[in-house]
C-alpha cells in the first residue's frame, strides 16, 4: 500500500517544519541578547532543507542537513551607557532580522498544516479502502 | 464465472493502484514546498492507465535484471509503464524550487476525491454480486 507511504513523507516534513520553528523561536527569543554565556554576542540560525527517498522510488521526503550560522554582520546599536559599549560608544547586537524570522514563522506553520491536511486525507483514503464492499 | 467478476473488477483495482501511488508523488511534491532545488513531479494517468489495461503489457515484455551489474532497461522511475516527469515551470523561484502549491493541492485533493469515485464504484459492483447470489 503506497498510501501508508504517504505518512512517512507528511511526517517527515511535519518535523522539518517543527525544526524550522525551533530555530525561528530562539532566533526571536534572543533577537536582544547582547552577549552569552561564551562572551559571544548570539548570531542568527538557518536550516537548510534536502530532499531524500522514502522507502520507495517516487516518495521524497524533506530532512533538515544542517543548522548554518547566518553570515550577514551584527546591528550595531550605539548606547554609550552599556557595560558592553567599545570606546565609541556602540554595542554589538545580534544580526538577527525579526522581520525576516516572523516571515519564516508563518511559512513553516502553514507548511506544517498544509502537510497535516495531507496526512488526514491519506488516513481517510485508507480508511475508506477498509470498507470496501460494506 | 469467476473470471468474468474478476475482469469486472480489474479496471478499478488497476486505477485504485495508479491514483495511490499518484497521491504518494503529489504528496511528496507538497512536503517539500520549501526544499530547494526540488523540481515538481508527475505523471500522465491516462497514459500510464492505457499501459497497464493494455494486454501486451502485463509485465512479461520488460527485461529482467539478472545480475545487479545490469543496466536498467527503461528511464530511471516509471509508474505503471510510464515515466515519471518533471512538472511544466510556470512561475521561477529564487531557490529552484518548481512546486506551485495551488496546482499541487487542487490535483491532490481531485486525485482523492477520484480514488473515492473508485472505490464507491468497486463497492456496488460486490453489493450486485451479492445481491445476485442471494435468492430473491
Amino acid at each position: 500500500m503506497s498510501l501508508f507511504s504517504v505518512f512517512n513523507v507528511a511526517g517527515s516534513a511535519m518535523s522539518a517544519q517543527s525544526q524550522r520553528l525551533n530555530v525561528v523561536a530562539s532566533n526571536l527569543a534572543n533577537a536582544d541578547s547582547a552577549t552569552s554565556s561564551t562572551g559571544q554576542v548570539y548570531k542568527a540560525k538557518q536550516v537548510v532543507f534536502s530532499a531524500v527517498p522514502v522507502n520507495g522510488a517516487e516518495a521524497t521526503g524533506v530532512r533538515v542537513t544542517q543548522v548554518v550560522e547566518d553570515k550577514s554582520p551584527p546591528r550595531m546599536m550605539y548606547d554609550p551607557k552599556s557595560p558592553l559599549a567599545d570606546e565609541k560608544g556602540y554595542v554589538t547586537m545580534p544580526n538577527v532580522n525579526v522581520v525576516e524570522e516572523m516571515v519564516n514563522m508563518i511559512s513553516a506553520s502553514r507548511s506544517y498544516q498544509t502537510n497535516v491536511d495531507t496526512m488526514n486525507a491519506a488516513k481517510s483514503m485508507l480508511q475508506k479502502t477498509l470498507t470496501i464492499g460494506q | 464465472m469467476i473470471g468474468k467478476f474478476d475482469n469486472n473488477m480489474q479496471f478499478h483495482e488497476v486505477a485504485l493502484r495508479l491514483r495511490e501511488q499518484r497521491q504518494q508523488v503529489l504528496a511528496s511534491n507538497i512536503a517539500n514546498a520549501d526544499t530547494p532545488n526540488y523540481k515538481a513531479r508527475d505523471f500522465d494517468f491516462a497514459q500510464a492507465m492505457q499501459h497497464a489495461l493494455a494486454p501486451a503489457n502485463s509485465g512479461a515484455s520488460e527485461l529482467s535484471a539478472t545480475n545487479s551489474a545490469h543496466f536498467s532497461a527503461g528511464s530511471s522511475q516509471t509508474i505503471g509503464g510510464v515515466p515519471l516527469q518533471y512538472r511544466a515551470i510556470r512561475q521561477g523561484s529564487v531557490d529552484g524550487n518548481t512546486v506551485d502549491m495551488d496546482v499541487e493541492r487542487n490535483q491532490f485533493t481531485d486525485n482523492a476525491l477520484r480514488y473515492e469515485a473508485s472505490l464507491t464504484i468497486v463497492t456496488g459492483q460486490i453489493k450486485d454480486m451479492l445481491a445476485a447470489l442471494q435468492q430473491g
